[in-house]
């Protein structure tokens, strides 16, 4: 029995602890917001938060992740209105949107490390976040809408 | 004396004002009805099909939108819009009432069959050198083949004086030579054949060669390149910018297919030249317009495949296996860059990988392990994770990317037997600790 929180959530899976921790959320869990691209950790649509920190779910078995808090995208924000999902909504960056769920949970890590991303950092971190729509302008634009309303925030809070 | 003078100055001023008038006056052409036109031989009216084309005469004599010679195509000149004339057969507003001897008349002298002066955006200037018999066929089939199209002209767009019909003649007085192409004896018929065509019906220089602050082709200058419709015509002399010097077969190709294999394609105004002209000449008109551009561009007989520029190209510029030579990094860059990145300070437990330990220790062992399997909850930081890549990455791969970290980030010197140390480990099933 593995047991870990998942949105806040306490859960206790019996599987095989090989399992990647992307079927434990999809199937076992039943959040579909997060997608199977690749199944190697090279595209990023996986993407969930563990421990605060992004990580690529599908190369990721339920073992290594046993007493940690796990964050997918439908846990961002109990209404979905984390600043990146309203950058997000109001550049209309999705397309096909499959890899968007990645797309933003890698975007919010990275805004937790670097409040105000120039483009180059934005590039280098988002990279291997791979979008075949190839929406990168907007995602890039977003990204830096999100960091000012985030600081926005700060400032006058 | 000064009175005599004076007197003398008059009067070559006014023999000059007649002489000017004489010389502007046209008087008109009796219009013909549409009963008067002649009945065509097919041949000829073919002949003509393939001239219209090769002179573009569609292009600039229908609007967007507008039926095929009916006219209203808008030309930006530098001194305003002028809008071409309808040239369907209709009575009214076309050319229907034009006799054959009219259309002579306008095409070689720039004159409209009431006798106004035309203005030289029609290439009067280029058309006076095409034969009689040429310009017929043209006749012909216009006045057989095309719609008559009734249509309302749109005015032209010139500001005063330079709207004067009048003064098109002192245009022409200036700048027109009038008369039939004359052959050059010291070149080949084909040479002649093309410089014929280039320099008549297919009036090459209407915009390969630049204009005088009056809108002439400077005569000086034939070829050397000009703007026209915001794109450049380029050179057609030996200051043509090419990489690989042109050749008469390349002048070929490009005028047949609308791409040569050593320069490029026919675009923007060039486009319609090629598509909708120059080839539905027939071939042997196509390789002479080619032997003779290629004499004026300076072409040689070398095979533009042997050139070392070619050469260069194929050696350089093949599909570039260079990236999967930075396997490494691009690895790195997708696979482990969105977490290892360093924000303004080192971010533990994540940070480029160039400092790490694992990195810098002369054995590679370590490092591989964790890029195989991970890092799981209990170790490192609790409750943060690294995925392993185990059943992701090859061997290959694996090692590319720490041979780039070994080198690009740690600077250090490689790891010898890298790639059978990342063989060995993985063939190690992964230790629990």
């Amino acid at each position: 029995m593995i047991q870990f929180k998942i949105n806040g959530r306490d859960v206790s899976l019996d599987a095989d602890p090989q399992t990647p921790l992307l079927w434990a959320i999809r199937d076992e869990i039943g959040l579909t917001g997060t997608k199977f691209g690749c199944g190697i950790g090279m595209c990023g649509a996986c993407t969930v938060h563990v421990g605060g920190r992004a990580t690529r779910s599908c190369i990721t078995p339920i073992s290594d992740v046993a007493g940690t808090e796990i964050t997918t995208i439908e846990g961002l924000d109990t209404d979905s209105n984390h600043p990146v999902q309203e950058a997000w909504r109001n550049l209309r960056v999705p397309q096909c949107g499959y890899c968007q769920s990645g797309q933003i949970m890698q975007a919010v890590a990275l805004l937790q490390d670097i409040p105000n991303p120039s483009d180059q950092d934005i590039d280098a971190v988002m990279t291997g976040n791979l979008c075949r729509c190839m929406t990168y302008p907007r995602i890039r634009q977003a990204v830096r809408d999100a960091a000012t309303a985030m600081n926005g925030a700060q400032d006058n809070g | 004396m000064l009175k005599r003078f004076f007197l003398g100055i008059l009067a070559v001023a006014f023999i000059a004002a007649v002489g000017f008038g004489v010389y502007t006056y046209k008087p008109a052409i009796a219009p013909v009805t549409a009963d008067q036109h002649a009945e065509f031989d097919p041949a000829v009216v073919e002949k003509g099909r393939i001239l219209a084309a090769a002179g573009y005469c569609a292009t600039c004599h229908t609007s967007a939108d507008g039926a095929p010679y009916a006219g209203n195509y808008a030309m930006e000149t530098g001194f305003g819009t002028i809008y071409s004339t309808n040239l369907t057969p209709d009575m009214e507003t076309g050319i229907g009432s034009y006799s054959q001897a009219a259309f002579r008349r306008a095409m070689h002298e720039g004159v409209d069959r009431e006798g106004r002066h035309l203005f030289p955006a029609f290439p009067y200037d280029h058309f006076t050198k095409m034969s009689d018999e040429d310009v017929d066929a043209i006749y012909a089939y216009i006045m057989t083949k095309v719609a008559p199209v009734a249509s309302e002209q749109t005015a032209n767009e010139l500001p005063f004086p330079l709207d004067q019909r009048v003064l098109q003649s002192g245009w022409k007085l200036l700048f027109a030579d009038f008369g039939p192409y004359e052959p050059d004896a010291e070149h080949s018929d084909a040479w002649n054949r093309g410089a014929y065509l280039a320099e008549g019906v297919t009036h090459c220089g209407a915009c390969h060669t630049p204009r005088n602050a009056l809108g002439a082709e400077k005569s000086g200058e034939q070829y050397a390149g000009a703007e026209i419709d915001r794109w450049i015509a380029p050179a057609l002399t030996s200051a043509n910018a090419s990489a690989v010097p042109w050749t008469a077969a390349e002048f070929k190709s490009y005028l047949e297919n609308g791409a040569a294999t050593y320069h490029g394609i026919a675009a923007g105004p060039m486009g319609p030249v090629v598509h909708a002209g120059v080839r539905e000449l027939p071939e042997d008109d196509i390789s002479a317009l080619s032997i003779y551009l290629a004499d004026k561009v300076g072409a040689t007989e070398d095979d533009p495949a042997q050139s070392e520029v070619v050469l260069a190209s194929l050696r350089n510029n093949r599909p570039d296996p260079q990236y999967r030579r930075e396997l490494g990094e691009r690895l790195y860059a997708t696979a482990c860059a969105s977490c290892h990145y360093n924000a303004e300070q080192i971010e533990q437990g994540r940070p480029d990988l160039g400092i790490n330990s694992a990195t810098n220790l002369d054995d590679p062992t370590n490092l591989i392990h964790v890029m195989l399997d991970g890092v799981n909850a209990p170790e490192g930081i609790a409750g943060v994770v690294m995925p392993g890549f185990r059943h992701a990455l090859n061997d290959t791969q694996i090692t590319a990317i720490a041979a780039y970290l070994r080198d690009k980030r740690a600077g250090k010197p490689a790891w010898p037997d890298l790639a059978n140390s990342v063989a060995t480990i993985r063939a190690e099933a992964p230790v629990a600790h």
